[in-house]
């Protein structure tokens, strides 16, 4: 058990390595000279911030450093938590203005991927042992994960917002309010949190949904399902068998989708101009301002990578192979 | 039971009955062929501004025009295109990248294997649209063809991780150690002996690479890191998002373009589920 | 009269049309009787073993009646069948490594297993059978993948035999094993059946001469159908049928012991059960075929419970 989490671990090391470097090596060896461009576009946009720019860049990048020191100040920008400077909203730095972001994109996020998980595995597994609800649910979960994710929040915000006029379709809470621990700013939270959560929900869940259902069919066709039903047993106990170890392939497939999940919340976020991470983004490339988007891209890593880690501990949890420490988890 | 030869299978036989992947087959055949010959018969570019300002659909103007009266259906017609060649190409590399990797990790074994199924994990964590953001962030120029490329190489570790797993249980088969005895190669013996006996799987993993490419695609295109010039489905979404045809209700502007890639890629799912089903008889019991 | 199976007919539906897989098939086992049932691999013996406890979802029942202690099994209706199922009749399956949930404790699987089917488990009586196959109780505290494979299959032969089944099948349980392991095997299931924990056994089996150790009576099946059926004695010392013939002079004192190897010494292969030929399904591979093969020989009694299907035999 030791060794599985020491592997995971050392891969969780060098992937964050390789996104640091990444991180590093982009601005610095991409073609023509980004930083003067840089430099140049927001000498128009914010003459104040150039200043902050160069100074922080010439520290980082060290331009008459060589490249090994100048790597090794980037790692050490980097543990003093210094993610530069925004230039969209100077001069807060930018893991402010990241810290600032993460709560609604987390609050957007964790419900949505954690609830369609839970829903679209019951569901499929629902659906597995129906014929005509096969039949009918699965062409439907193969629309909604074809979807791409900012056009169902379109359509969503179209009907139920523009044309309907039930729900908000723009920020995290009402214009007309400040942040404050009220049930008004709940309730208005909640409205404007709907939409995006439905959008991300919906496509996800068709996905869980189509994957368990398919688990769900190769399992009942397993030796031990075949043993169970040559001694008679309930269908009951034959489904519960079948389930948890079609469980065991879609956590593995969370960790796998957890990339697609996050770009699908950015995108959402931007439909609906929530100020998560992938609003950030937004801001970000259109204002010019790479020490935000770096900082996010960093940011996500990590959040990433942590994610990873709970799930390796879950899987351990419910997989007893692992546990044996005999192989068995992908 | 010895098999000294390879296993041949059967399936074609089956091919004609399977409805979803006639249904499959067909939706992205008609789009493909709409994306390649209706171009031809639009007598102005995708951009350029022809028509009346946001007027709804018409018999003139099929899709209705854009806020700057841009023709939605020629930009539609064009942007299916881009959305076939970034599939084809980003899907593609990440195959050919999967596929090589995947096959040498499985075959070879031993260190070369811990050393690729390493690489392939840390590229399977990196969240790939993000990295994605950041390299075309930089990028002063962008185009599909770039676009496709740095597509295809963050998107093949699970490919790989599949391959490797097929390839290792093929590796010990009595025909692969038959053709090692008589000598042969190794790309050989993977090129002759262990891809046709999964080529539909290997089939069935670029088809999902390809929707998958289209997919990231359109997110970086909506983003606003989409080809710089031309017109694609998730440029138009951008557009449309951009230029706030929510708000004003020109619901022609963003419905076709997500509508077409919902259905290109939800066709070549239920395509892969026929082949799925062709291929494993299993799954057709149900 | 344990288990009388009478003209049982069991087909597989495939895209290509039916195989018969059985076409036809009438024994009976006594109480207390060991029946080894022996054929080539594609010649129903198994589709036979499986068909009398659980029909999988391409096997069809075409025809035919099997009854065990006087009761008619409903064997066509999976349902009805549960009644008997672990009851009344039982099985060791061909894969008996992968016959347990790898997610559940076996102790617990037991306990859940027996509780889905109304009946409780006294832990007593399920530590003294593991002994009785060498099994120390700890094994119920595992996980299958901490067991060996042998251990695996003498956890299930215990499972199976719990609730004391009329009769038992045992589907090729040696076929994965080594030599020495295999005879273990067979005198565990010597044991079941005399300590009385099952009062009859079909053991299905592709290797003659093991089943010779075991068996009381030896079935051999050809093409989906018996082709005779005697006291294992008579069945190697003075074999009837052309093709029981064939296949024990195939067995070398030492060596190799597959009835599955092809036949070297025989031209042809069996026939296609998909569209099998009129008569007697061996004629086209048999040296002694004449004229009347061409009409089905009757599964006739040539000697006291010495059954053979063929003409020349008679």
């Amino acid at each position: 058990m030791s060794r599985y989490f020491g592997r995971k671990l050392l891969i969780y090391g060098l992937t964050f390595f390789v996104a640091v470097t990444i991180n590093w090596m982009i601005p610095r060896f991409m073609p023509g000279d980004p930083v003067q461009s840089m430099l140049a576009r927001a000498n128009i946009a914010q003459p104040e911030a150039v200043e902050a720019m160069r100074a922080h860049y010439t520290d980082l990048f060290g331009f008459d450093l060589p490249l090994w020191k100048q790597y090794a100040n980037f790692w050490a920008a980097l543990f003093r938590g210094d993610l530069g400077i925004s230039i969209w909203l100077f001069p807060t730095p930018v893991t402010d203005v990241i810290a600032r972001a993460v709560p609604y994109t987390l609050g957007l996020l964790l419900p949505a991927v954690l609830l369609s998980w839970i829903a679209g595995n019951r569901f499929g597994a629902f659906a597995a042992r129906r014929k005509w609800l096969d039949n009918t649910a699965l062409p439907i979960g193969y629309v909604l994960t074809a979807t791409p994710y900012m056009w169902l929040a379109i359509l969503l915000a179209w009907g139920l917002g523009v044309v309907a006029g039930v729900l908000p379709v723009a920020g995290a809470y009402s214009f007309a309010m400040r942040p404050e621990w009220s049930w008004d700013f709940a309730g208005s939270l909640l409205q404007h949190w709907l939409l995006p959560f439905a959008s991300l929900f919906l496509v996800a869940f068709g996905g869980w949904a189509i994957g368990m259902r398919n688990m769900i069919i190769y399992e009942l066709e397993a030796d031990y399902v075949h043993y169970l039903q040559s001694l008679g047993a309930s269908r009951r106990l034959v489904r519960r068998y079948a389930f948890r170890n079609a469980v065991l392939p879609q956590i593995t497939g969370l960790a796998l989708q957890l990339g697609v999940l996050v770009a699908g919340a950015l995108v959402t976020e931007i439909v609906f101009s929530y100020p998560g991470l992938g609003h950030l983004i937004l801001q970000a490339i259109q204002n010019q301002d790479f020490f935000l988007l770096q900082g996010t891209f960093l940011f996500i890593v990590i959040g990433v990578l942590i994610a990873n880690f709970v799930i390796d501990v879950a899987y351990v949890v419910v997989d007893p192979r692992t546990r044996i420490g005999m192989g068995g988890a992908a | 039971m010895t098999a000294t030869r390879a296993p041949r299978r059967e399936a074609p036989r089956f091919v004609p009955r399977n409805g979803k992947l006639i249904a499959g087959l067909t939706v992205v055949l008609a789009f493909l062929l709409a994306a390649l010959f209706v171009p031809l018969t639009v007598d102005h570019a995708p951009n350029e501004y022809v028509g009346p300002a946001a007027a709804p659909p018409s018999a003139e103007y099929w899709f209705g025009t854009t806020t700057f009266g841009q023709d939605v259906f020629a930009q539609f017609v064009y942007g299916l295109r881009a959305t076939f060649l970034v599939g084809l190409l980003g899907g593609g590399l990440a195959a050919v990248i999967g596929m090589a990797v995947g096959f040498v990790a499985g075959y070879r074994g031993g260190l070369v294997d811990e050393v690729l199924t390493m690489l392939t994990n840390i590229v399977l964590v990196l969240p790939a649209l993000v990295v994605l953001l950041i390299v075309n962030a930089y990028l002063g120029v962008r185009d599909v063809g770039a676009q496709a490329l740095f597509i295809g190489l963050t998107s093949w570790p699970w490919a790989a991780r599949a391959i490797r797993a097929q390839t290792f249980s093929l590796r010990s088969r009595d025909f692969v150690d038959l053709a090692r005895l008589s000598g042969m190669r190794t790309p050989k013996i993977i090129a002759r002996e262990i891809a046709p006996n999964m080529s539909s799987y290997l089939f069935m993993t670029f088809i999902l690479l390809f929707g998958g490419a289209i997919l990231i695609a359109a997110s970086l295109d909506f983003i606003g890191l989409g080809p710089t010039e031309g017109v694609s489905l998730g440029l138009m979404l951008n557009n449309a998002a951009r230029w706030s045809a929510l708000h004003l209700g020109m619901w022609w502007w963003f419905v076709p373009p997500g509508a077409g890639i919902t259905a290109v890629v939800g066709a070549l799912y239920v395509m892969n589920v026929g082949l799925d089903e062709v291929f494993n008889p299993k799954l057709r019991e149900m | 009269m344990s288990l009388t199976v009478t003209d049982l007919r069991v087909h597989y539906r495939t895209a290509r049309g039916d195989v018969q897989a059985l076409d036809g098939v009438t024994f009976t086992v006594a109480d207390g009787e060991i029946v080894g049932l022996a054929g080539e691999s594609g010649s129903g013996k198994s589709t036979l073993g499986t068909s009398l406890i659980r029909l999988n979802g391409r096997m069809r029942h075409v025809g035919g009646t099997v009854e065990l202690d006087g009761v008619p099994l409903p064997i066509g209706d999976s349902a009805a069948m549960d009644r008997f199922r672990f009851r009344s009749i039982s099985v060791v399956p061909q894969y008996s490594m992968s016959a347990l949930n790898p997610t559940r404790k076996i102790g617990r699987m037991v306990a859940e297993l027996l509780a889905s089917r109304g009946e409780r488990l006294d832990p007593a009586e399920l530590e003294r059978r593991l002994a009785l196959v060498g099994l120390s109780s700890d094994v119920l505290g595992r996980y299958p993948i901490e067991l060996s494979g042998g251990m695996k299959q003498r956890v299930v032969m215990v499972v199976s035999t719990l609730l004391n089944p009329s009769l038992l099948i045992a589907d090729e349980v040696t076929s994965a094993l080594d030599v020495s392991s295999q005879k273990a095997v067979a005198g565990t299931l010597l044991g079941l059946r005399d300590k009385g924990l099952v009062t009859s056994m079909i053991v299905v089996t592709h290797d003659i001469s093991l089943v010779y150790q075991i068996a009381d009576t030896i079935a051999v099946m050809y093409a989906g159908r018996l082709a005779e059926k005697a006291p294992a004695d008579v069945v190697v010392t003075e074999p009837r049928h052309p093709y029981t013939r064939l296949l024990i002079s195939s067995l070398p004192e030492v060596g190799v012991r597959r009835a599955e190897r092809r036949l070297d010494g025989i031209p042809g292969a069996p026939p296609s059960l998909l569209d099998p030929p009129e008569g007697c399904r061996f004629r086209d591979r048999c040296p002694l075929a004449y004229d009347r093969c061409a009409e089905r020989p009757p599964f006739a009694e040539v000697a006291p419970g010495h059954f053979v299907a063929c003409w020349k035999a008679a």
